[in-house]
């Protein structure tokens, strides 16, 4: 059955009011929003749901993590490719808490994702009992809703919501909170899709005037300069930013979570911004006269030194969330809304222009970043491997097509700055909260939302070992991910850090590893290890020709920097090539 | 720039729902900001509450934290208000030695001047009530402290704004959708 057909007879069913138990109700409201597969991990206080799930499973399947860390972050892979919300599942307690990260990493990133646990008796509530934890209270900082259900005839006007919240507007995580009475006990069920709540306005209206007054600046700027984020791709604006971007003539950098929104080869693509980001955009953040930021915060990865950040120049700042608007950098005009909606709008008020001299700016920049970062990166002299030129052959063997799903530290920085992205959604990382252990299982999710695309994790052997154990899950789901592990036997991006500003003082960021290929094998994964430049390539080439799961270590030079780099709290413009 | 701090009150309508006060709380609590009072209660809308806040922050703070407030989903609308818009007032209650009442003839001077309420009397101790502003009850608390007081409460800050808020039409708009 194809996913509208399922969705119409779910529809067809939840028509009719009918007597069912709290955790029937829960499967039926997750198969009438349109789930057909959830991440997990049973215990006691969640145990009725999983019970239904059994009588279920051809409608909705359930993948059995190895860790609840991992459920979350398989959610969030799944939604960060599809756009989709991710749902993840647990019990009470040490269950629900072990979601907390990845709960925590979703609202940070804006990334929908409805998470059920299980909890106590309601009766039992407060009292301290087995495997009790107040988790409402827990999640109530890093959820854009949390509710805890007691009774059963809650459960469908309460999930309905909780989907709603968690994909409209700017999405983020909710969490519902679910007692094992209310799991139990009869309901008359009947399911209907919640369209609106009262104190809850997703998108704001856009505002015509300030449109214009947007266009009315840029189309008077001699050096306008577009940074933009994850809302381009969260408001499915990519063709939108696109348009405007080619009838303005303007140089558009992005955040690491705008990336791919445009491919990396387009010509007005500039790079990437922030502590890593390239040379140019950095530096001339602080000479553009307007600059325009477009589903972006302002985040202070990207900002440096807010002091002197971009102070020349009259800033522009689309966005979706109003709290965002003034929050870091003040702005001379807000524009509030939906991107696609409001690019849409600014479009047609756009001249047409380029930005010839100013585009030229950006290329001599780049010139120099090439020649004292890029090139010894991507086709180095010396005898160790670098991160980059693994990437690059990457790059080579998928096309620029495969979805990249990086997790935290200097290769995650290596994979951003590197990889080619010729379709958007195809950078899945954690961008706001930099959770290591995300990459593993964010790539299961990934690759199961998307099937049809290659899916290569990029991971360092400390994030790697922070959930190693959903190899398991790849095993036994046969969930054909690529694990590119780029070992340099530290905590690489830590020792970095500790290289430059602490004397060298590498306290506690050397690893002792183990047999990576023997342990990838103990979980039946294809499995290869390459030390050396001669055999890169033709490893690299095998992986992706793979069909089945694959996992490859690679051996990087130990002491590599990532470069460029702008110091933490320096501004943009000290940004350093060495 | 408005960077000088001053004494603000923050008005926040809610749906009645179980834990806003926390999340309302660990917003103050992120950006170390003291509140000095709090009130909560329903307001003059069926079903919805309204918190009423003091703070000493500067109206750039405030703006800020008014969108995270409005953000979040059960909050209706949040506002801030300076003292010179509001019309706010703040009760308390003293108990204090019934013996008192009768050897110390100042004490009835000080409840007669004061405009302040005798709640109860018996034999151990009475009860006086008064509403006002800060400092009239601040210096009531000096008097009556050079005779000892058992027990001494004061309540948070309630306030109405001088102007009309908008409120009911932005419920009654939603309503009709
Ligand atoms: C859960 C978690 N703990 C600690 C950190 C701090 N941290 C950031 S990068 C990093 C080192 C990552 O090392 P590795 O995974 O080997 O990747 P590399 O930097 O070597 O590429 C650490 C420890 C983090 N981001 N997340």
């Amino acid at each position: 059955m194809n996913n509208t057909e399922t969705t119409k007879k779910a529809q067809e069913e939840t028509q009719k009011t009918e007597r069912i138990s709290g955790s029937e109700a829960i499967i039926r409201c997750l198969i009438a929003e349109g789930v057909d597969i959830l991440y997990g991990y049973p215990g006691g206080a969640i145990m009725p749901v999983y019970d239904e799930l059994y009588k279920y499973k051809d409608r909705i399947h359930h993948v059995l993590t190895r860790h609840e860390q991992g459920a979350a972050h398989a959610a969030q892979g799944f939604a960060r490719i599809s756009g989709r919300v991710g749902v993840a599942m647990a019990t009470s307690g040490p269950g629900a808490t072990n979601l907390i990260t990845g709960i925590a990493d979703a609202q940070i990133d804006s990334t929908p994702m409805v998470c059920i646990t299980g909890q106590v008796f309601s009766h039992l509530l407060g009292s301290d009992a087995f495997q009790e934890t107040d988790i409402v209270g827990i999640s109530t900082p890093v959820t854009k809703w949390n509710h805890q259900v007691t009774k059963a005839s809650e459960i469908p006007e309460v999930l309905a919501k909780a989907f709603y919240i968690a994909k409209s507007g700017r999405p983020g995580p909710v969490l519902i909170d679910i007692t094992k009475d209310a799991q139990v006990a009869e309901l008359d069920f009947k399911y209907e899709k919640c369209t609106g709540v009262r104190s809850y306005i997703p998108i704001p209206k856009i505002n015509i005037d300030a449109v214009k007054a947007a266009a009315e600046l840029i189309n008077a700027a001699k050096k306008p300069m577009i940074v933009w984020g994850q809302g381009v791709i969260l408001g499915k604006a990519e063709e939108e930013l696109k348009a405007v971007i080619e009838k303005a003539g303007i140089p558009s950098a992005w955040t690491i979570l705008g990336a791919s929104a445009i491919p990396t080869s387009h010509p007005l693509n500039v790079g990437m911004v922030g502590m890593h980001g390239n040379y140019a955009p950095n530096k001339l953040t602080n000479e553009c006269d307007v600059l325009i930021a477009i589903g972006m915060r302002f985040d202070d990865r990207v900002t440096g030194d807010l002091k002197t950040y971009a102070k020349q120049a009259k800033v522009i700042h689309f966005d979706i969330d109003p709290a965002e608007i003034d929050k870091n950098v003040k702005t001379d005009v807000a524009v509030l809304g939906n991107s696609k909606e409001s690019l849409g709008l600014l479009l047609e008020e756009l001249n047409e222009n380029t930005h010839t001299e100013w585009l030229q700016e950006f290329k001599e920049l780049y010139a120099i970043e090439f020649e004292k970062v890029i090139k010894n990166d991507l086709s180095p002299t010396k005898e160790g491997l670098t991160m980059g030129e693994v990437l690059k052959q990457i790059n080579i063997e998928t096309k620029g097509n495969a979805a990249i799903v990086s997790d935290v530290g200097q290769h995650q920085m290596i994979a951003c700055r590197y990889s080619e992205f010729n379709k958007t959604k195809s950078n899945i990382t954690s961008g706001g909260l930099g959770t290591m252990g995300f990459a593993l299982p964010a790539a299961i999710g990934a690759k199961m939302a998307a099937p049809d695309r290659e899916v290569v994790a990029i991971i360092g052997d400390g994030g790697y070992q922070m959930n190693i154990q959903e190899l398991g899950t790849i095993f036994q789901q046969k969930v054909p991910v690529k694990i590119v592990v780029l070992n340099n036997e530290f905590l690489g991006m830590v020792r970095q850090w500790q290289q430059l500003f602490f004397d060298k003082r590498y306290a506690s960021t050397e690893m002792t590893n183990p047999d990576f290929v023997t342990i990838a094998k103990g979980y039946y994964i294809e499995a290869k290890k390459v030390t050396k430049r001669e055999e890169l390539a033709d490893a690299v080439k095998e992986m992706i020709a793979s069909k089945n799961s694959y996992f490859l270590e690679v051996c990087v030079e130990k002491e590599d920097n990532v470069f460029p780099m702008v110091p933490a709290g320096a501004s943009v413009s000290d940004i350093r090539l060495s | 720039m408005n960077q000088e701090i001053k004494t603000l009150t923050i008005s926040i309508y809610t749906e009645n729902n179980i834990g806003l006060l926390n999340r309302i709380s660990a917003i103050f609590q992120r950006r170390h900001i003291n509140i000095e009072s709090l009130t909560t209660s329903q307001s003059e809308i069926e079903g919805v509450n309204r918190f009423v806040i003091v703070v000493n922050i500067t109206e750039d703070q405030a703006k800020k934290i008014m969108g995270q407030f409005e953000k979040q989903i059960e909050v209706i609308r949040a506002y801030y208000h300076t003292d010179e818009e509001t019309i706010y007032t703040e009760s308390c209650m003293f108990k204090i030695k019934s013996s008192l009442l009768f050897e110390e003839p100042q004490i009835q001077n000080i409840i007669k001047d004061s405009g302040t309420r005798i709640v109860t009397v018996n034999k151990e101790f009475f009860v006086l009530e008064k509403s006002g502003r800060r400092n009239e009850i601040e210096s009531l608390r000096r008097d009556l402290n050079v005779f000892g007081i058992m027990q001494f409460v004061r309540s948070g800050r309630i306030s109405v704004t001088k102007e009309e808020m908008k409120i009911t039409e932005m419920l009654s708009a939603f309503n009709n959708q």
